[in-house]
């Protein structure tokens, strides 16, 4: 089992290391040289010369890389372009903020996927199936920024039922804080909800067809014991890797759901940043993201052996 | 030797040639059959015409606005109401069908002009070739797909035709794995062997019987990541990476609607509907190709 897990973080470096070249790279694609972006109307040539050795942009390309890479792994990922606060800080003060986001949604999504995969799966076929069917694919196909555009006309403007926008700390004032939440997680969670039932239900109809199944049924047990008890346990495996890339899916969801309910959390941040062309931060949050669904990733792949007795045993 | 080998190879291949297009009606039929796959294909095309005949179609201008039809309500002039600069929805909702529409096909067609081929090389060539490629698709795919869109679009620029660009390297990575795992099964199979055998080389072997044999499930894939590439385009409208305005696009649209909800509901309820409609109806083809073309699958 040690070995496997060892191969998985072995397998993940290389992958590491592209991602690092890749958002490194990213600073390339810009037009023009930054330097005379940033050196303003005067285009000072001692001024642009300073920049040029502050910024390491007058040594190789493989020496910049050498040296940014060193300088993120000691947790350096340099400066705001605009304000100067360093993009670690940044993403410190932004990311609990998300990941509030994240675990409400999260709470949505498992809330719904589940019951409803394992429902629709138990009912094949039947009403429920189809009715399961009909909000997963439906889930899927409503972009959330406009959920969150409705739930907030229906809500919010017409009922008055929850604030519309805006985030509070819930070490402020914790009740005030669910509630403000609630409508963002929902619209985060819906569509992941969705893609859950989809892959419950696909776990749960294979696992439902195993002669265990079959013989569970024989014995006379009840059909609810047999899906929950038998059926439901092991089709939780498949599930649990899908979490994880789902996980992916749920802060690129936090973007668009941060951006229409205006949280002040790292979807936001990232946006912002690209508006004020801050490409520093840009970079420090993808590199933050592709690192937190690499370590997600490797987390799944070392339950899922400790899930499978199978892979245990090897 | 020789003489008896043509008959048995010209009679398998006339097998092959009744065989096959046997199959074909059959996944027809299937896909026919599947009413939920016909629904989907019937919003795709309501899309397409949507997208063709817009100049026809619409009896206003997208784009010019129109002070005295400010955030009127839907009525029997404007179907849909008019926006925030007195533009009719409906005809902006029509002129918008060409971007999601384009969006979609020119960023599946940029992930499949890269992604296929390079799939192909690494499932056929295996060793250090699929070790690097398959490496570059891993850090691909642990970006999440709309952050490295988002990303991507940042450096290039604000545009549409960046948008399509980001958005198809994003998606790239899902068909180069998609096609080395097919490349690898069909690669073991007695024809591709046979082809080896008798000395073809290997681009020919790749094209001729490996390509065609891997191309059902890239089909389905790209009709499903059409759906993923019209969201993704109106996330990028949405936060203003995509089409710039004036020109109309439904993510564009919603952009400008939110700030309007309470005062214009319709600005931002038609777009989304438009986009759910395309979406569901790529989703739905996506869904019912797989079930024809794959039954394994289905």
């Amino acid at each position: 089992m040690l070995r496997i897990i060892a191969n998985r973080v072995l397998v993940a470096i290389p992958t590491l290391i592209l991602v690092s070249m890749l958002i490194f790279g990213l600073q390339k694609l810009l037009p023009g040289d930054p330097v005379t972006a940033m050196a303003g109307e005067d285009q000072d040539p001692q001024l642009i010369a300073s920049l040029r050795v502050k910024y390491h942009l007058d040594e190789p390309v493989p020496t910049q890389y050498a040296l940014w890479v060193r300088d993120v792994v000691r947790g350096d990922l340099g400066a705001s372009l605009r304000t100067d606060v360093p993009v670690t800080s940044l993403i410190a003060q932004k990311l609990p903020v998300t990941l509030q986001l994240a675990a409400m949604a999260m709470i949505f999504a498992i809330g719904i996927g589940i019951p409803a995969g394992v429902i629709s799966a138990a009912s094949r076929g039947g009403a429920l199936d189809y009715g399961a069917n009909v909000f997963a694919l439906s889930g899927m196909s409503i972009p959330n920024f406009w959920l969150g555009i409705m739930l907030i006309f229906i809500v919010s403007v017409r009922w008055h039922l929850l604030p519309s926008s805006g985030y509070v700390s819930p070490t402020e004032d914790f009740w005030l804080s669910i509630k403000t939440m609630l409508m963002p997680a929902f619209v985060l969670g819906a569509s992941l909800g969705a893609q859950l039932m989809r892959h419950t239900r696909s776990a749960m109809l294979s696992v439902l067809r195993t002669d265990y199944i079959r013989t569970a049924r024989a014995k006379g047990l009840l059909r609810g014991t047999v899906v929950v008890k038998h059926a439901f346990r092991n089709a939780l495996v498949p599930i649990v890797t899908v979490l994880a890339l789902l996980f992916g899916e749920l802060l690129a969801g936090a973007v668009l759901t941060e951006q229409v309910f205006t949280i002040p959390g790292f979807g936001k941040l990232i946006v912002d940043a690209v508006f004020n062309r801050d490409y520093a931060v840009v970079q420090g949050v993808v590199l933050v993201t592709a690192l937190c669904f690499i370590v997600v990733n490797l987390c799944a792949d070392v339950l899922y052996v400790l899930l499978n007795p199978r892979l245990r045993r090897s | 030797m020789a003489t008896p080998a043509a008959p048995v190879h010209a009679s398998a291949a006339a097998s092959q040639t009744t065989v096959l297009p046997r199959r074909e009606r059959r996944g027809l039929v299937k896909f026919m059959r599947n009413r939920a796959a016909v629904f989907g294909a019937a919003l795709v095309l309501l899309i397409v015409v949507m997208a063709v005949f817009a100049p026809w179609l619409s009896h206003y201008d997208p784009v010019q606005a129109s002070f005295m039809t400010v955030r009127q309500a839907p009525s029997a002039a404007h179907w849909f109401g008019t926006d925030e600069l007195g533009r009719d929805v409906l005809s902006r909702l029509l002129w918008g069908a060409r971007a999601s529409l384009l969006a979609g096909v020119v960023s599946v067609c940029i992930a499949v002009a890269i992604g296929v081929p390079l799939g192909l090389l690494a499932g056929y060539f295996g060793k250090l070739v699929d070790g690097v490629i398959s490496r570059i698709a891993d850090a691909l795919l642990s970006i999440p797909f709309l952050i490295l869109a988002i990303a991507l679009a940042a450096f290039l620029g604000p545009s549409l035709t960046n948008a399509m660009a980001a958005i198809g390297i994003s998606a790239m990575p899902r068909f180069v794995r998609l096609t080395r795992g097919q490349a690898i099964t069909v690669k073991a199979e007695d024809y591709v062997e046979g082809a080896r055998a008798i000395g073809l080389g290997h681009a020919r072997i790749i094209v001729r019987y490996i390509l065609p044999n891997v191309l059902p499930p890239i089909i389905v894939q790209a009709s499903l990541t059409i759906a993923t590439a019209i969201i993704a385009e109106a996330s990028l409208s949405f936060l203003g990476l995509g089409q710039l305005p004036p020109s109309p696009s439904w993510g564009s649209m919603l952009n400008t609607a939110k700030d309007f909800v309470s005062q214009a509901p319709w600005m931002s309820i038609f777009p989304g509907i438009a986009i759910f409609l395309a979406v569901l109806g790529f989703n739905l083809l996506g869904d019912g190709l797989r079930d024809a073309l794959d039954p394994r699958e289905s």
